[in-house]
């Protein structure tokens, strides 16, 4: 077989495969289900009733999509300019840090002027654990790839020496975590009585940021060209080392956001198990949204309901939770298919 | 010094080969992939299938060695995925291979989980148990170090040669290395970069999976989450270490394993009291990326690796 | 070779058409190859010549038509029934791996995959042989990446007749040979034709082809039309068969050299893996003149392309721009000095593929004024830029926000010729610049740079045709392994002698040691 470019797809061709992608990902579900020996059609409907089912179900999906939004955001940043940064967690743990380090009272600011000051330090963290992998890149050639992964091992270990030693909480009862937040450094709720904070509207508010910066600003089409072409945007004098650290210190930036708000917003302490790999989980965020950064809301909306719903529903209906990595992984590789083959048609001769 | 007192003993070496038994399968399964020019980041996933899938087959009645085979071919059907996800349809090896990743570990917990919903702690299974190697067991400090292990360990002693062998000397390791540097001299030659490169990646994928299951099978009795840990992306920046070639990936894996038993014998010194443990878990991953940083300079990447062919493009 | 005329049909095509998607690159061609014949098969880029071998071969299959090797019908698209048929074929990029040794590569594919063996001793006494028999000297065990060009080309010839191939298709086998090197390959043919094996041997330089051929067919736009004895025929006619028209020659009015813009002086760059460095190069670009710079690729014509575009620094000597020493070197250096740049290949270095026109007309100027202000893009003003490129240069498109892959190789060309030009550059560097044009576009690129010289700019040509440098260039350079010949002005060389210098002749002693 052979495959030959489209110049021009048609729109069925553009809107049918990914649609058929998933619904070969609700196949697969309806699959492990019946595996399970449960009624796949109350599997799915499970699923979709614990994800959006009432309000706090639909409550718990955008708090579930928030982290997910900033790794899905860094994760889109970077590969936009073809900087493989899977180390997302290890980043979100950054942020997580120096968000529990700063919230517990050792700067005497006001609310307004705290939260802002952590967000910020929490990006710089997360900016410069990326900055090492992306120099051994651009300076010796180091594939990011497996630097980055092996970072996320190192930085929980940190963590996990962390809330054992210098940052454990002493009223914590022997549990690995940090003392709490104080209430200045915590983000407040959006309404008072529902569990959503403030975290969510920075995710969006980010979301509509990264677009911006990718049309409209001189630093977005130096990733694009660096990401399309490397060598065409030497040639043409665009820096690109400095455009990949540029790309770095961003998606670095981002991915800490994930763990800052988690922090801040939601757990109020730090503690191991803080990310169920919300960095990992953005690579999948990302590339269903094409990496396009306002499609990452959607994606990571999406995303967040099937892992929330997949919770409830194994609850009721005894099918494993992991069902629904299982499922994320299908959308992600059918996907990634469907795209390839909207662009290009197979000839068997 | 405590550390000279370490590398004297027997058991220190002896738990450095079998430390590298495992991360050579699955550094060899890389390198044949590679050396195709295809890159497997499905490796972690493939392993952590294979750990599961060998081990289950055991627990439910069947031989260590059927157990191994039942790993194999699971591992080889996620090759399968990826390889034809990759090499006819030419999608990113990235996004392919962290996918993969994903999914065969997920596959692995789901299944797990269905079938022992209850348990606390997993269940145990009668590993491969240690064969003397008469006579070579007797020279002192190799002989218990190399010759008194499981027949796995052996086995993938015995593969390093094998892979070396084919790699160089069979037409088929021809045809595997041309592939991975100038996919288009081996099309010129009336065969098919294609099938050559799905099977690199699939056999490789099986030879992954076996790395998993030494760890169920050979090295712990039961499966854990999160056992594999990743050793499979330690294995990617081996294979760099090595200049994807067998001998030097494997020797680097022997080298990784020492450190790595090193490391936890020193925790029990009274090192290990001053320094908190965390550090010393951190070595095997901090030591990968000196090794990437080390080699970067003179590596010889195969030309292609990562460059998807399409028949009749040049 | 009058006898060939009843010699045995070895190869026959009939009816082969080919088309992607709505181009014909080839239209009902047919055509008999008998034994102990040199068919050339001529025609322009673009002409249909490579896809028609590489449907002979198998690499690609034909919608309509049959190829039929010794009276029997190929499988299409299987090459490795063309192989076994005795076809054998030396592309036009080499199909080695650098990898392997010289000796590795002729064996690959030629035992059963999974055979335990290579079998290589008696390969080795095969090969050594043919050397010997067809005049193709090369170590066996020498490692490809570390071959010259020639060598390489010697490589894929054994491979060829290593599987005991009675025809031989050689694509553009000359375009990357030196003048002497070129006339060892045609001794080689010979030898094979009078063992009886056939040729077919493509190309678009009509002195070879009147030198090798018996039998010339010429290809235009994807159509055979024309097929003569090479005895009955002259360059000039076979130059309009080709084109279809007269071609004008580009003249070049006499015109004084003005002040030197660029000088280099005693320049030293590293080498870039295979590609050699330059070495002690001595260079002066003078406004209003082209220097011509002739050599066989891969002689340092990357290096001295990459000090001038900015992308290489000197380890060594001095260069002086406009009477200045530059400080800093780089790209955006270069362009900042006025010099205009168009790279050797145009889909890899000079365009972004996935870029619209408009992002790709603002790849060496987004950063300034009025495309960018303060960090953000003007894409409108990037947009009548793109326009005024498209409508002064002629670049046929479907509009600025069309994406570049989509065009063929000459807008693309003229694209990016309107996007250096359009800054009124002083210096020219042009890499290149007609490889793989039609005759359009060549005369539209070529008469671009003449103007731009009579307006007074210093052109640099780097071209490995040298026909093309000798027509369009005031005065001549010879690149050899790095070094660079002594300027000879036009006209006070003649080929055979630039031929000379190409081949490493008359440099001085330590860069012919090399």
């Amino acid at each position: 077989m052979r495959l030959e470019p489209i110049p021009n797809p048609s729109a069925l061709r553009s809107i049918g495969l990914p649609a058929g992608a998933l619904v070969l990902t609700v196949i697969v579900a309806s699959a492990l289900a019946l595996l399970a020996g449960a009624n796949p059609f109350a599997t799915l409907g499970l699923i979709l009733k614990g994800a959006a089912g009432s309000k706090f179900a639909l409550l718990e999906t955008l708090n579930r999509a928030t982290p997910l939004i900033f790794t899905g955001l860094a994760i889109a940043v970077a590969f936009r300019a073809k900087l493989w940064n899977i180390g997302a967690e290890a980043q979100l743990y950054a942020g997580a840090i120096v968000t529990a380090l700063l919230g517990t009272g050792i700067l005497p600011l006001p609310s307004a002027l705290l939260i802002p000051v952590i967000a910020l330090a929490a990006m710089l963290a997360g900016a410069l654990i990326l900055l090492g992998p992306v120099l051994l890149k651009t300076r010796l050639g180091v594939d990011e790839v497996v630097t980055t992964l092996l970072f996320n091992f190192i930085m929980l270990l940190f963590v996990s020496y962390l809330l054992e030693g210098p940052m454990k909480d002493p009223m914590g009862m022997g549990w690995p975590k940090s003392p709490a937040l104080e209430k200045a450094a915590r983000l407040p709720r959006i309404v008072d009585g529902l569990r959503l904070h403030w975290g969510f509207a920075l995710a969006l508010l980010s979301a509509v940021a990264v677009w911006v910066i990718q049309t409209r600003t001189t630093l977005g089409y130096e990733i694009r060209a660096v990401g399309l072409n490397a060598e065409a945007a030497r040639f043409a004098g665009i820096p690109v080392g400095r455009v990949m650290v540029k790309t770095a210190l961003l998606s670095g930036g981002l991915a800490a956001l994930a763990g800052f708000s988690e922090v801040a917003g939601l757990k109020g302490n730090l503690t191991l198990d803080l990310s169920p790999g919300f960095g990992y989980t953005g690579i999948i965020v990302a590339m269903l949204a094409l990496l396009n950064p306002l499609g990452v809301v959607v994606s990571a909306i999406f995303v967040a309901g099937v892992f929330v719903g997949a919770d409830s529903m194994s609850r009721a209906a005894g099918v494993p939770t992991y069902i629904a990595d299982i499922l994320m992984a299908t959308a992600l590789l059918t996907m990634v298919l469907a795209l390839k083959l909207t662009r290009t048609r197979i000839r068997w001769r | 010094m405590e550390i000279f007192d370490i590398l004297l003993t027997a058991s220190f070496w002896a738990a450095a080969v079998r430390i590298a038994s495992p991360l050579i399968f699955a550094t060899l399964g890389e390198l044949i992939c590679e050396r195709a020019g295809v890159l497997n980041l499905g490796i972690e996933g493939i392993m952590v299938i294979g750990a599961f899938s060998g081990w289950m087959a055991v627990y439910l009645g069947a031989p260590l060695w059927a157990g191994v085979g039942v790993a194999m071919l699971a591992g080889m059907l996620f090759g399968l995925l990826h390889a034809t996800l990759t090499v006819p349809f030419g999608l990113s090896q990235h996004v392919v291979g962290l996918g993969v990743t994903l999914l065969a570990s997920a596959v692995a917990y789901f299944a797990y989980r269905l079938s022992l919903p209850e348990v606390t702690s997993p269940p145990k299974i009668v590993p491969f148990q240690p064969v003397e190697i008469p006579g070579l067991s007797q020279i002192p400090l190799i002989g218990p170090a190399f010759f008194n292990q499981t027949p796995l360990t052996y086995l993938a002693f015995v593969l390093i040669a094998v892979v070396s062998i084919v790699l160089y000397r069979t037409p088929l390791g021809l045809a595997l290395r041309a592939a991975g540097e100038n996919p288009a001299s081996v099309e010129a030659q009336g065969l098919s970069v294609t099938a050559i490169r799905m099977g690199a990646v699939i056999v490789g994928s099986g030879l992954m999976a076996v790395g998993g299951a030494f760890l169920t099978m050979s090295a712990f009795s039961s499966f854990f989450f999160e056992m594999v840990n990743g050793r499979g992306w330690i294995c990617i920046a081996l294979v760099v270490f090595g200049a994807w070639r067998p001998g030097k990936a494997a020797l680097g894996a022997l080298l990784f394993a020492a450190f790595d038993a090193l490391q936890v014998r020193l925790q029990q010194t009274p090192l290990g009291a001053l320094v908190p443990y965390q550090v010393f878990l951190m070595v095997p991953y901090i030591l990968s990326i000196l090794a990437l940083v080390l080699m970067s300079r003179r590596a010889e990447v195969p030309a292609a690796l990562m460059v998807p062919f399409n028949k009749g493009e040049r | 070779m009058a006898q060939a005329e009843a010699a045995e049909v070895v190869l026959r095509l009939d009816g082969i058409t080919k088309r992607f998607g709505p181009l014909v690159a080839n239209n009902a061609i047919g055509f008999e190859l008998r034994k102990g014949e040199v068919i050339a098969l001529l025609g322009e880029n673009g002409a249909g010549k490579t896809t028609l071998m590489n449907i002979l071969f198998g690499h690609y299959t034909a919608d309509e038509g049959t190829v039929e090797v010794f009276g029997q019908t190929l499988p299409p698209g299987h090459p490795r029934a063309a192989l076994a048929a005795g076809v054998g074929m030396v592309h036009q990029h080499f199909t080695l791996a650098d990898n392997m040794t010289v000796l590795e590569n002729i064996l690959l594919g030629t035992r059963p995959l999974l055979s335990p063996r290579l079998d290589a001793r008696a390969a080795r006494v095969k090969v050594a042989r043919l050397s010997e028999d067809f005049g193709l000297s090369v170590h066996p065990d020498a490692r490809v990446g570390t071959l010259s060009v020639g060598e390489r080309q010697r490589v894929e010839i054994l491979k060829a007749l290593y599987r005991d191939a009675r025809i031989l298709i050689l694509d553009e086998p000359t375009a990357v040979l030196t003048p002497q090197e070129s006339s060892a390959l045609f001794g080689t043919l010979r030898k094979a034709v009078a063992q009886g094996l056939s040729v077919i041997f493509i190309s678009h330089k009509l002195g070879e082809v009147m030198e090798i051929s018996s039998r010339v067919l010429v290809l235009r736009h994807g159509k055979l039309v024309g097929e003569v004895a090479t005895a009955d025929t002259d360059r000039q006619k076979l130059a309009e068969m080709m084109v279809g028209a007269e071609i004008a020659a580009p003249r070049l009015a006499e015109r004084e050299p003005g002040p030197p813009l660029l000088t280099l002086s005693n320049v030293d760059t590293p080498r870039r893996g295979n590609a050699p460095g330059l070495s002690a190069v001595n260079l002066t670009l003078r406004a209003g003149q082209i220097t011509g710079l002739a050599g066989v690729s891969g002689n340092g014509q990357a290096a001295l392309a990459a000090l001038i575009g900015g992308l290489e620094r000197p380890v060594q000597g001095g260069m002086e721009l406009h009477g200045d020493v530059p400080t800093d070197w780089s790209p955006r250096a270069a362009l900042a000095a006025g010099i205009a740049r168009i790279p050797e290949d145009r889909h890899k270095t000079g365009t972004v593929s996935d870029f619209t026109l408009t992002e790709n007309a603002v790849l060496e100027s987004y950063a300034e004024a009025p495309y960018s202000r303060t960090g953000w893009m003007d894409w409108r003003a990037a947009e009548d830029f793109a326009r005024k490129i498209i409508e002064t240069y002629d670049v046929r498109c479907p509009g600025p926000s069309a994406r570049i892959r989509l065009l063929s190789g000459g807008n693309m060309q003229k694209l990016i010729l309107g996007r250096v030009l359009e800054a009124n550059p002083k210096i020219i560097l042009a890499n290149q610049p007609v490889r793989g044009l039609d005759i359009g576009a060549v005369t539209f690129v070529q008469n671009r740079l003449i103007a731009a010289r009579d307006d007074g700019a210093a052109v640099l040509l780097i071209s490995e045709d040298l026909d093309e440098v000798m027509a369009l260039s005031d005065v001549i350079h010879v690149i050899y392994e790095g070094h660079l010949s002594p300027a000879f002005k036009r006209g006070t060389m003649s080929p055979a002698e630039l031929g000379q210098w190409m081949a490493g002749h008359g440099f001085g002693g330590g860069a012919h040691a090399a």
